[in-house]
């Protein structure tokens, strides 16, 4: 790569967000008290609005220059310099981060202003916004970052908004212990992904390359090649531990745990955080690191592999889910599956490209559902909603358009990203045929979850109370219009990447700079549609069981649970007992740990500390002779005479400056004689 | 006769006599601290003046600036101290404000 | 005699003289105010050093802050009618006692003390070098001096605020 371009305003991009939140969490309190709410909202959705605008900015820019030259950077000052160790806080843009911060500041923006609506009971607005602003900003960071440094930096400071606004609602305790798994489990990724920075940092470094940044890691990548630790190839090892960090933020097996209990935050937050953005900074930060993944085609096997077991795994988990958000939830696990999937089957584009189209999706879903539960009271269970399209038309129809686009509809953008990641995994050269089953069977178990959840939702009779029946409304304007938006963009979005067949993905071209020409893959055109229509199909078998079981009604619920002596339905519906496990085996592992501990101290240290004391108070009684009969005589003598001369020279301290003053100049003009006239 | 190093250190060693004195022999705390600043500038005449009979040497010069910076120091929390006993005690006798003493 | 001399024998005696009232004076508004004539004087004496920079320093301070905050004292502690009570002094003899013994002494060891002097005198302006020593050998005394003032700061003002009941 050539001499990148500095450009000044990048840097404005990623700081606007961080002044909306200093703004707000410094001032917002008495803000807020004096002028009302609305200026909080204005204050948190500006720096928004203008970071979008100068992300689209940037995206023009790029596109002014010829492919292979389109990166910007922004410099903005040597943060650290030691020896070989040089980061400088560095802001890049390249196609791959130019569509991260479209989407972050883009769908930010618009679950921003949808949350002047949502929150607009809530007496802490001003530190709601203040932490969304921070997130938006570390997020930014994340995506932007020229290094691995920064981009930590990000990765942490997403973390811990993240674990901020899930606690949101600190007075009840369920969210707060919601938001300490979530930072906890994440902990245990980051100690992964830091370990991973300092192996690259640290070989690099043995061949002469030290270096964090991107760029540069990719110039010197080929030094990684060949190197060994403890028999396993560094890059390979690098990237697992790499990856053990991306499980843990974007919540794959095993560290997802934390994901389905982070739905305790507020709806748009869920939006935001746990569907749009911070979920997939493991797929960003993959993505970014391609050329060190390639290198290490048995990282890639797991990626790929965790990616596609935890896409079958949540969706089967979010088949009996009650709560809308859970179901939600659930199925953002399961889509970032897809994501990894494509990510280990070495297609970024395909991966990236699934990435933005499920941020619009996703985050209509969550939204929609916001709607909803902010319409029924605060109501999340779905047995209790039904026949909500009445009441709420554009909640539906939006809702509508996010579930077609998660199903894989045809024509709508979760068709063609989807796709295109599933037939990557069947031709791809790490693809096989076995991937593509699996992944088509998460695809018909996709469009069940979500058709039963759009059914019991929306249609039949309503089974809430009379009291929130009567209250049922639809959403105020600035909620509503941020759903539109985004059910524009699940249908939109995809057609920038139609597949080969069709003319071509724009969007792959897009970041081909980035990834590389687009690898050779076995298979015809033939063969691709051939594979579309069967995914297509087990998607459309997926909608018709939902169909005949949620909407007719033909098939009742209860029988279709108690198959198998509904074993699959208990081990779905108590999510397989993972939580459990882990209480089990990692929580009660540490306490059976600190028992064995407990034992051994009370048995093995006390015998040892017993008979020690034992010894020590034999010599000890001996001792006290001596010191009875012989030492004390002395102490209380020296202690008899202190006491005296104390009680005379107290006398002498009267508190008197004065007298103080005589004593030190008497003393000075003895000194001071004795000088002159004996010492001369 | 030319002036010469003594006649400075003359000065500078009656200014500190008169310093004294003052501490000496006042009650009043802010006449003690006003007592102090004549120790303080009769120090620093003796210090500008070894400076000067020093040829261009300026390091006695610094040491002054010093000192005047403490002095500014000094009499910002004495005088902060001496209105915190008058609030107190409502004196600023000096033998007044003993019960710390006991 | 030289002028030059006269001029610095006046100026010793603004000093001491005003020192004197200071010292003697039985009303503390004269000693606060017979400090300006003593810190002017010091000015001077600077000046006739060939020490500038210290001469300004010494009007600054001392003159437009120490001095300044000392009359606010003596307006905040008294009321200006009865100052002569609470200005008394004690124990003068023993005091004038001491303190001339010890004048003698000084000035004895002034004169028979043989001080080293340079050849030759120099009047140079000394700003540019006090700023070069204060930056260079002297940084880390010169941030510290400025912590100190810093804690003075705010010791004062959290000493003269006034004490708020629980």
């Amino acid at each position: 790569m050539e001499h990148p371009i500095q450009t000044d305003y990048l840097r404005w991009i990623v700081l606007l967000p961080l002044l909306g939140a200093a703004a707000n969490g410094l001032l917002g309190a008495p803000l807020q008290k004096k002028l009302g709410k609305g200026l909080i909202g204005v204050l948190a959705c500006t720096p928004l609005v203008i970071s979008f605008m100068l992300s689209l900015k940037a995206l023009f820019d790029l596109l002014a220059l010829e492919p292979e030259r389109r990166f910007l950077i922004d410099r903005v000052y040597s943060w650290l310099s030691v020896a070989s160790l040089q980061v400088d806080v560095a802001f890049w843009i390249d196609p791959l981060s130019a569509v991260m911060i479209l989407v972050v500041t883009g769908i930010g923006g618009l679950i921003h202003i949808y949350s002047i609506g949502y929150m607009h009971e809530d007496r802490s607005y001003w530190r709601y916004f203040a932490f969304l602003n921070l997130f938006t900003f570390a997020m930014l960071l994340l995506v932007t970052a020229d290094n691995l440094l920064l981009l930590f930096i990000g990765w942490e400071g997403v973390g811990l908004c993240s674990y901020a606004l899930i606690g949101f609602w600190h007075h009840d305790h369920v969210n707060t212990r919601a938001g300490n798994k979530a930072f906890i489990v994440n902990r245990v990724g980051d100690f992964g992904f830091i370990l991973g920075i300092f192996l690259i940092f640290w070989t690099l470094e043995q061949q002469g390359h030290g270096t964090l940044t991107f760029r540069e890691i990719e110039k010197f990548v080929s030094a990684l090649e060949g190197q060994e630790l403890w028999g396993v190839g560094v890059a390979t090892l690098a990237t697992l531990l790499l990856f053990v960090g991306a499980t843990g933020k974007s919540a794959q097996i095993p560290l997802y745990v934390w994901l389905p209990d982070a739905m305790q935050g507020p709806t748009p937050v869920s939006a935001l955080i746990h569907a749009a953005t911070m979920v997939t900074a493991g797929v960003y930060m993959i993505a970014r690191l391609h050329f060190l993944f390639a290198l290490a085609p048995f990282t890639l096997a797991v990626v790929a592999s965790v990616g596609l077991l935890t896409a079958l795994f949540a969706a089967t988990i979010a088949l009996t889910q009650n709560d809308i958000k859970r179901v939600l939830a659930y199925s953002t696990i399961s889509q970032l599956g897809y994501m990894f999937l494509g990510a280990g089957v070495a297609a970024y584009g395909a991966a990236v490209f699934h990435l933005m189209t499920h941020a619009f999706f996703k985050a209509c879903l969550f939204l929609g559902s916001g709607s909803i539960i902010h319409g029924m009271g605060g109501e999340q269970d779905m047995r209790k909603m039904g026949g909500l399209r009445r009441h709420m038309p554009y909640t539906f129809w939006t809702f509508a358009i996010a579930v077609l686009a998660i199903a894989g509809t045809p024509l709508t953008a979760g068709f063609f990203s989807k796709d295109e990641i599933l037939w990557q995994a069947f031709a791809s050269d790490h693809g096989s045929p076995l991937l593509w089953v699996l992944g088509v069977a998460g695809a018909g178990l996709t469009a069940f979850y979500m058709f039963r959840q759009f059914f019991l939702v929306f249609f039949g009779e309503c089974r809430a109370d009379h009291h929130t029946q009567a209250h049922l409304h639809e959403s105020p304007k600035v909620m509503t219009l941020p759903l539109v938006l985004l059910a524009t963009g699940s249908v939109v979005a995809g057609w920038i990447g139609l597949p080969a067949i069709f003319g071509g993905s724009l969007f792959t071209a897009w970041l081909e700079p980035v990834f590389g020409a687009h690898h050779e893959v076995h298979g015809s055109a033939g063969v691709e549609i051939l594979l579309m229509v069967i995914s297509v199909s087990a998607a459309a078998l997926g909608f018709y069981i939902a169909y005949l079981v949620y909407f007719r009604a033909t098939v009742s619920a209860e029988r279709f649970s108690s198959l198998a002596g509904g074993l699959f339905y208990r081990l779905s519906y108590n999510k397989y007992y993972i939580d459990e496990l882990y209480q089990f085996v990692f929580v009660g592992g540490t306490l059976l740990l600190a028992r064995i501990g407990a034992w051994f101290d009370q048995y093995i240290i006390d015998f040892l500390v017993d008979g020690s004391a034992k010894f020590t108070a034999f010599v000890s009684w001996l001792n006290g002779l001596f010191d009875d009969y012989v030492v004390d005589k002395i102490v209380n003598k020296v202690a008899d005479s202190t006491f005296a001369a104390g009680d005379k020279f107290r006398r002498i301290q009267t508190g008197n400056i004065n007298s103080y003053l005589y004593v030190i100049l008497g003393a000075v003009v003895i000194a001071m004689i004795v000088k002159l006239r004996y010492w001369s | 006769m030319t002036i010469g190093l003594a006649h400075y250190l003359v000065v500078g060693a009656v200014l500190f006599g008169l310093g004294l004195f003052t501490v000496l022999t006042r009650r009043n705390a802010i006449s003690i601290l006003m007592g102090v600043e004549l120790i303080l500038n009769s120090a620093n005449i003796n210090y500008v003046a070894f400076s000067h009979y020093s040829a261009g040497n300026v390091e006695g010069q610094i040491y002054a600036i010093f000192v005047i910076m403490l002095a500014a120091a000094e009499a910002a929390v004495g005088l902060a101290i001496v209105l915190a006993i008058f609030q107190i005690f409502h004196t600023i006798d000096v033998g007044a404000a003993e019960t710390l003493k006991e | 005699m030289e002028i030059s001399a006269l001029v610095f024998y006046l100026l010793a005696a603004i000093t001491i003289g005003s020192a004197a009232i200071v010292a003697f004076s039985r009303n503390i508004v004269y000693s606060a105010f017979s400090l300006l004539g003593t810190f002017a004087g010091v000015a001077g004496i600077y000046v006739f050093l060939g020490a500038d920079f210290v001469a300004g320093v010494q009007i600054l301070i001392y003159v437009g802050g120490i001095l300044v905050l000392i009359l606010f004292a003596v307006m905040l502690t008294h009321r200006i009618a009865d100052v002569q009570i609470t200005n008394r002094s004690a124990g003068m003899i023993p005091a004038v006692v001491i303190i001339a013994v010890f004048l003698g002494l000084l000035i004895q060891s002034i004169r028979d003390t043989p001080w080293a002097k340079a050849k030759e005198i120099v009047y140079l302006p000394t700003t540019a070098a006090i700023g070069d020593f204060f930056l260079q050998h002297y940084l880390l005394p010169f941030e510290l001096a400025s912590l100190v003032l810093l804690a003075a700061l705010i010791g004062a003002v959290v000493l003269s605020r006034k004490e708020t009941k629980e």
